[in-house]
């Protein structure tokens, strides 16, 4: 029985939503609304959802509905008996089994010669069961099988989790990531039937060959000039067979016809793009003897063709109920059924944990994407979210609530918006009860609004459409399935739209012409009987399987160099290299309550693309012996001179601004943008100078964050001069942290990380390691010279062994708030929240203050600057609070927004090094 | 709670032997807090010159010309032809230029070849390639609309770069700088002589001739600097620390001064002590206004009145290192620059002094030692008629290229570009005023961009 709650909990939802609408400045949704769980009455606390379950945690389930033994079971993601628990996998596929509302029919539809195969889209249903406490996003689809009842076999994957509100919400994000998984399943399953296809066929022509053959003969023997019952019957046989190769023929075409031009649109791709990386990646990855010889098997058909041998078919052939049916590996092909896996774990890995953690996360993403002037100062994500998958990044799994993971959800490439909407609107519209006087509403609103279909009224639909399944008091929701009578009348018109591909440019422009309507859910093939065959089409000697080949191939080809072909599609579709970044701008606003991930841009821009190289971790390198040297040098020096602090002043210059042509070549690029570096004491024995910016923002998240917080807070608690250090830092003002200790000193620049400004939206301008052009050999000489003390001007100089801290003094108040060294954050994690919230309200100010017009001009006629400069002064103390230092901190991320926001698109940023003649004191613990 | 202990505001700077005036980490004066460096070179820089408001062109050793945007520090062209260091690069007057609507710029190589390129487009205009000599030096007739190019002799071009004429070979040493006199002279230093020479044409301008005037032989040692002061005067500064004023009419000496060390009225005693070696008080580098004469000589800066005819202020130590180049800013501002790799901001004073007392002499008679660095200036003891007391004051310093400076370019608002030893170019901007021009173009683009509808 589902419990009245489980209503009140989606209802529940849409109030908050208006009230977001009404109150935009607070995010509603961040506000925790009461607790109000159907458990709650029953004493349960918050978190003990899943005690009704029977299964620990949340698990992907595929069954089939086999035409032998009823739906069963086929795995489980992740593939580990403890997950499902003592839950009943049996039944419940029944249950997920029986709600498939879309007509999988296939077969001799009335009033045609040959068996049709539909090209169903998949149906995306919702369904609870409260008796087993499991709720569940299934996702139906269909494979084709030769020797299945109508050539269909019904699949479906499903999202099982206790968590009911979870599935509500996370429906868009499921039914995005399902439908790419489905997707490769089908792509698959259309390559080998059409494989399945052209044996039989072969099987069929040979057949035939030998029956006439045979009917020759009898012929020849036969001068009586009357037929035995024995040629009658081989003729009838031979008609038969003529007529089954007539309807594989027109099977093989029907298959091969598949409405690619879809596809083709590579921002209308629902998996390809995505898949040919992994491709591509896997290819490069698992080295190539894993794949290669299956994908050469498909792509070369020659060798397999020539290697088999047709058979003779048995006349009467006989659909054999104990004949063994495929598995879904063998329908899928290999290499797709595992991609598809590996997607499936994905979606496990990504939707993990609890609701409001997805929802959080996703809430405070979609805010940041509103932030685009001001989001790149300190937010990590920012850049690591653009980059497109990696594999590497797989390898983090340890905590459930790892981030890494979660930014799945937003690489997904955008344009499934449009699909799914619309998938989404057709299967509200779909549920058969009460839907006519919204079908008469829906396709005013699909051609009049092609790109920014309102959501707010599809979620009205939806829960409409919910209310009304749940009042029918049965433990199944429904919430919709695919087809629709609306749908399907568009669609039919457009079926007859596809020709055999005119040419790509033209079938391309056409597909994006078309897209915006053709949003249906179900895909008639055109009505015309396929009487004239194309030879080519189903010449065996064809050179693919079927036509999406071809297609197929230049995806792989191309997303091996990825950022190259990226930029191809954008010229290809008009110049505008992100047209699907425009389609989230309406929906915006209604961030809370739709996924972020619609509003991801999509990873193609080059420049990006180049940036991964910066955010790739560099393992540690062997340190030892280098360290050694570098100490007896060091204490030499000291030892000499006793004041380890001048010698500090030394060091960083060549790093700085040095001369010799090499570094000319490193040094003043970095210089600008480089804020935390830390002397490397390998400076003299490393001899490779192996760039390695910025392995801070690697793809550890989530895990990066919480040991940055923890080494901060430790910072702060530890060092009393930790606020001039952070306000060096927050005034552009490089630091550099000197130590002996390697581990002591990274873990120095670890914590003062989160308070380094971006310069741009690229690396953090935290360099890890440098090492020096002047290296340790030239101490001695420094210590001759001394003359690199100059450079000290620039330079904020923290020695992690003599504890001191040369760096210009701070009097303002924002630091104390910051870095408070009493504070009661305990957590990691939880401090680096409160740096990120503080430095987020920082960057408000940062931004008040950039974009007042009247800060920065004159305001009546005449004025002077030295009144608008007052103006200014004025505003940073009196409006925005902040005295003393405090405003040199906004002044300096304002500069950088200023630089961010004129910055060429071509050029980027200037690297304008900015500083201020201002005296350091030193400071000792 | 005394949480930390604040150690002193200031660390003392450098090695305290140099009796370098030297400022604090606090420079109110200096306007420059911004810094762009341009990279392109890949040896010594050596040259800078103005096209126009806002591009510049530099040269060195390594043959390249590279042509950069000011405002932006934008790289604009980089001009490869040379296949040796350049000597000499000279950028054609605009309103030369104008005729033919591009600017334009001569370059002379150590490869024996002079290249017009023009700016516009980065493209070589003409090559010449048939010096017997290197070319050390380049010079625009504006008046004459002809070049000349100054090496082993002298050789007169048009701007189609037609030889017109040229001297016959002059002496063993090479031409080493030019400037233009009056009455179609032209005045050449050649070793230690200054050469006098006259161009003379037909009429019609077909025919050119040049001869050779006169020749001055008052400088002891080579002449390093040559300036045109005004049209009447022009001055020449020796490696032995010889400064001529010359009448740039009849050519005869106008002023001489060679005695830096004595040349403040100081103890005859203390000179004794303090007598520097020749190449100490060589002048690299003269600079002018209608006024003074500021000359780079050894490591200091002297401002030589033309009027009173004697230095009125210096610093004798300007820098560590020698000066290499020296510059009048408006704003009574001086710049320097030094092999040290240090450039600095100088300002002269003018005080009123109603009695002129006599300077302490304890106060020169610690010279060149261990003077303590605080110390603000030498204040040249003046004639008790006076009562006007000049003085040299550093005002800012300018520390990033990390070998000698060897000149920089005054670009007015735009900053100042100083090029180096290190391969570097440094463009030094006014923060403030940057951080204003971008406040402007932020407005600017908000204004003609739609897609951000912000409130003001």
């Amino acid at each position: 029985m589902i419990s009245a709650p489980d209503v009140v909990a989606f209802t529940k939802e849409e109030e908050e939503e208006e009230e977001a609408y009404s109150d935009p400045p607070l995010p509603e949704e961040y506000s925790v609304p009461l607790f109000s769980s159907p458990f709650a009455s029953q004493g349960a606390n918050p978190w003990s959802k899943l005690s009704g379950a029977k299964f620990t945690r949340d698990f992907i389930l595929i069954s089939e509905f086999s035409e032998q033994v009823g739906p069963q079971p086929l795995l489980t993601v992740p593939d580990d008996a403890k997950v499902s628990g003592t839950f009943d996998l049996n039944y419940f596929s029944l249950r997920i089994m029986s709600v498939d509302y879309q007509a999988s029919f296939v077969g001799h539809p009335p009033g045609c010669p040959y068996p049709k195969l539909n090209f169903v889209e998949d149906s995306k249903v919702v369904l609870g069961d409260s008796k087993e406490g499991a709720f569940a996003y299934v996702h139906h689809l269909t494979l084709y099988d030769l020797e299945a009842r109508g050539f269909v076999r019904p699949f479906c994957m499903a999202y099982i989790s206790a968590d009911e509100h979870k599935i509500m919400q996370m429906f868009q994000e499921l039914s995005v990531e399902f439908s790419k998984a489905s997707e490769c399943l089908k792509t698959g399953n259309r390559k080998a039937f059409a494989n399945e296809l052209e044996k039989k066929l072969k099987d069929l022509n040979y057949t035939r060959t030998v029956l006439h053959n045979e009917t020759e003969v009898q012929k020849k023997n036969n001068e009586k000039g009357y037929y035995s019952t024995q040629a009658i019957e081989k003729a009838n046989e031979l008609a038969s067979v003529e007529k089954s190769i007539i309807e594989h023929q027109d099977l093989l075409k029907q298959i091969r016809s598949y409405p690619y031009s879809k596809l083709k649109d590579s921002d209308f791709h629902p998996y390809e793009p995505e898949s040919a990386v992994e491709l591509a990646e896997d290819n490069l990855e698992q080295g190539v003897t894993t794949s290669k010889p299956d994908e050469t098997g498909e792509m070369n058909p020659y060798p397999r063709r020539s290697s088999y041998t047709p058979k003779l078919i048995k006349a009467k052939s006989t659909k054999c109920f104990d004949k063994k049916l495929k598995t879904l590996q063998e329908l899928c092909d290999v290499y797709f059924f595992t991609q598809t896996l590996d997607q499936l774990h994905q979606i496990e890995k990504t939707f993990r944990g609890d609701v409001c953690y997805l929802l959080t996360n996703q809430i405070s993403r979609a805010l940041l994407k509103k932030q685009t002037i001001t989001n790149f100062l300190f937010e990590e994500t920012f850049t690591v979210e653009e980059r497109p998958p990696e594999k590497q990044s797989n390898a983090f799994q340890a905590s459930p609530l790892d981030s890494s993971d979660a930014k799945y959800l937003e690489v997904c490439p955008v344009p499934k918006m449009a699909i799914n909407l619309t998938v989404y609107k057709s299967s509200v519209e779909s549920v058969p009860i009460k839907m006519d006087q919204e079908l008469e509403d829906t396709p005013g609103t699909e051609v009049g609004e092609p790109m920014a279909y309102d959501q707010q009224d599809n979620l009205g639909y939806l829960d409409a459409d919910l209310k009304g399944s749940v009042s029918s008091g049965e433990s199944i929701e429904v919430l919709g399935t695919e087809k629709s009578a609306a749908a399907l009348a568009l669609s039919e018109s457009q079926a007859s739209l596809p020709q055999p591909h005119p040419s790509p440019q033209a079938v391309r422009n056409k597909a994006v012409s078309r897209r915006t309507i053709s949003e249906d859910s179900i895909e008639v093939l055109s009505t015309c009987p396929s009487e004239a065959l194309i030879p080519d089409d189903f010449k065996a000697s064809y050179p693919s399987a079927i036509n999406e080949e071809p297609y197929a191939d230049e995806e792989d080809e191309g997303l091996r160099f990825s950022p190259s072909l990226n930029l191809d599609r954008a010229e290809e579709m008009g110049g505008d290299p992100e047209p699907e970044n425009l389609l989230p701008a309406d929906s915006t606003c209604c961030i809370g309550k739709e996924s972020s991930s619609f509003l991801e841009p999509l990873p193609n821009l080059a420049p990006k693309l180049c940036d991964d190289d910066g955010v790739v971790s560099i393992p540690p390198r062997p340190y030892r012996q280098a360290d050694q040297e570098f100490r007896i040098n060091f204490t030499d020096y000291s030892s000499h001179d006793g004041i380890t602090g001048s010698l500090l002043t030394y060091e960083p210059d060549p790093h700085y601004l040095m001369s010799s042509p090499e570094t000319g070549k490193i040094s003043l690029d970095k210089c600008s943008d480089s804020t935390v570096s830390y002397m490397s004491s390998t400076g003299s024995t490393s001899s490779d100078r192996t760039p390695s910016p910025a392995p801070l923002i690697g793809p550890s998240g989530e895990r990066h964050k919480k040991k940055a917080g923890q080494n901060a807070l430790r910072f702060i608690r530890q060092y009393p001069f930790a606020h001039p250090a952070i306000y060096s830092l927050l005034s552009g003002r490089t630091l550099i942290v000197l130590g002996e200790d390697k581990g002591a000193v990274e873990k120095l620049v670890t914590a003062l990380s989160i308070f380094v400004p971006n310069c741009g939206a690229y690396a953090k301008p935290v360099k890890h390691w440098t090492t020096s052009p002047l290296h340790i050999t030239d101490f001695q000489k420094w210590k001759l010279i001394g003359l690199q003390s100059r450079y000290s001007r620039y330079i904020s100089i923290l020695d992690a062994d003599s504890k001191t801290l040369r760096c210009p003094q701070y009097r303002g108040a924002l630091i104390s708030r910051l870095a408070d060294h009493r504070t009661q954050i305990k957590r990691g994690s939880t401090y680096y929240m409160h740096v990120q919230t503080l430095l987020t309200q920082l960057c408000s100010k940062a931004f008040l203050y950039t974009f007042c017009h009247h800060l920065h001009l004159p305001i009546r006629e005449g004025e002077t600057e030295d009144s608008v400069a007052a103006r200014r002064l004025n505003f940073l103390k009196a409006h925005l609070g902040l005295p003393h230092e405090d405003s040199r901190v906004v002044q300096y991320l304002a500069e950088l927004l200023k630089l961010q926001y004129l910055q060429d698109p071509v050029r980027g940023v200037s690297p304008v090094l900015r500083f201020d003649y201002v005296p350091s004191a030193l400071y000792k613990i | 709670m005394l949480r930390w202990l604040v150690g002193g505001g200031r660390e003392p700077q450098g090695l305290a032997e140099k009796s370098v005036q030297t400022l604090g980490e606090e420079q109110t004066q200096n306007p420059y807090t911004e810094l762009l460096v341009l990279k392109g070179h890949h040896d010594i820089v050596r040259f800078l010159v103005p096209i126009d408001d806002y591009r510049f062109a530099s040269a060195g050793d390594d043959g390249i010309v590279c042509l950069w945007n000011a405002q932006t520090g934008e790289k604009l062209f980089e001009l490869h032809a040379h296949t040796q260091k350049i000597k000499a690069i000279v950028a054609f007057p605009e309103s030369y230029a104008c005729e033919e609507k591009c600017h334009m710029i001569l370059t002379a190589g150590a490869d024996r070849a002079v290249i017009v390129w023009d700016c516009d487009n980065g493209r070589q205009i003409h090559k010449v390639s048939c010096f017997h000599s290197t070319v050390k030096c380049l010079t625009v007739l504006q008046r004459l609309d002809v070049w000349l190019s100054g090496g082993s002799d002298l050789c007169v071009w048009n701007r189609k770069l037609d030889l017109l004429c040229k001297t016959s070979h002059l002496t063993d040493s090479d031409i080493s700088a030019m400037i233009e006199l009056p009455k179609n002279c032209v005045a050449a230093a050649v070793g230690k002589e200054l050469i006098i020479l006259r161009l003379k044409t037909s009429k019609d301008g077909t025919e050119w001739d040049v001869f050779e005037v006169k020749r001055l032989l008052d400088h002891q040692d080579n002449i390093l600097s040559l300036i045109s002061i005004s049209d009447l005067t022009f001055a020449t500064g020796s490696h032995v620390g010889e400064l001529i004023v010359w009448d740039a009419l009849d050519w005869t000496m106008q002023a001489y001064e060679c005695n830096w060390d004595a040349s403040l009225h100081v103890d005859p005693q203390q000179e004794i002590k303090l007598s520097h070696s020749q190449n100490k008080i060589s002048i690299q580098h003269l600079a002018s206004d209608e006024k003074c004469v500021f000359a780079a000589v050894g490591k200091g800066i002297y401002v030589y009145n033309l009027q009173m005819k004697r230095v009125i202020t210096f610093q004798r130590t300007a820098h560590d290192s020698t000066v290499l180049h020296i510059t009048k800013v408006p704003n009574r501002q001086l710049i320097s620059c030094s092999e040290d790799g240090s450039v600095r901001i100088w300002e002269l004073r003018e005080k009123q002094q109603l009695t002129a007392e006599p300077v302490p002499s304890g106060f020169f008679g610690i010279w060149g030692f261990g003077r303590a660095t605080k110390q603000a200036n030498n204040t040249a003891k003046k004639a008790p008629e006076s009562t006007t007391v000049y003085s040299l004051d550093l005002t800012g310093d300018l520390i990033g290229h990390s070998s000698a400076v060897q000149m920089f370019l005054y670009f007015g608002e735009h900053g100042l570009a100083t090029c180096s030893a290190d391969h570097l170019i440094i463009f030094w901007k006014d923060g403030e005023q940057e951080s204003r021009l971008r406040s402007l173009m932020l407005f600017h683009k908000l204004e003609q961009s739609e897609d951000l509808q912000l409130g003001i």
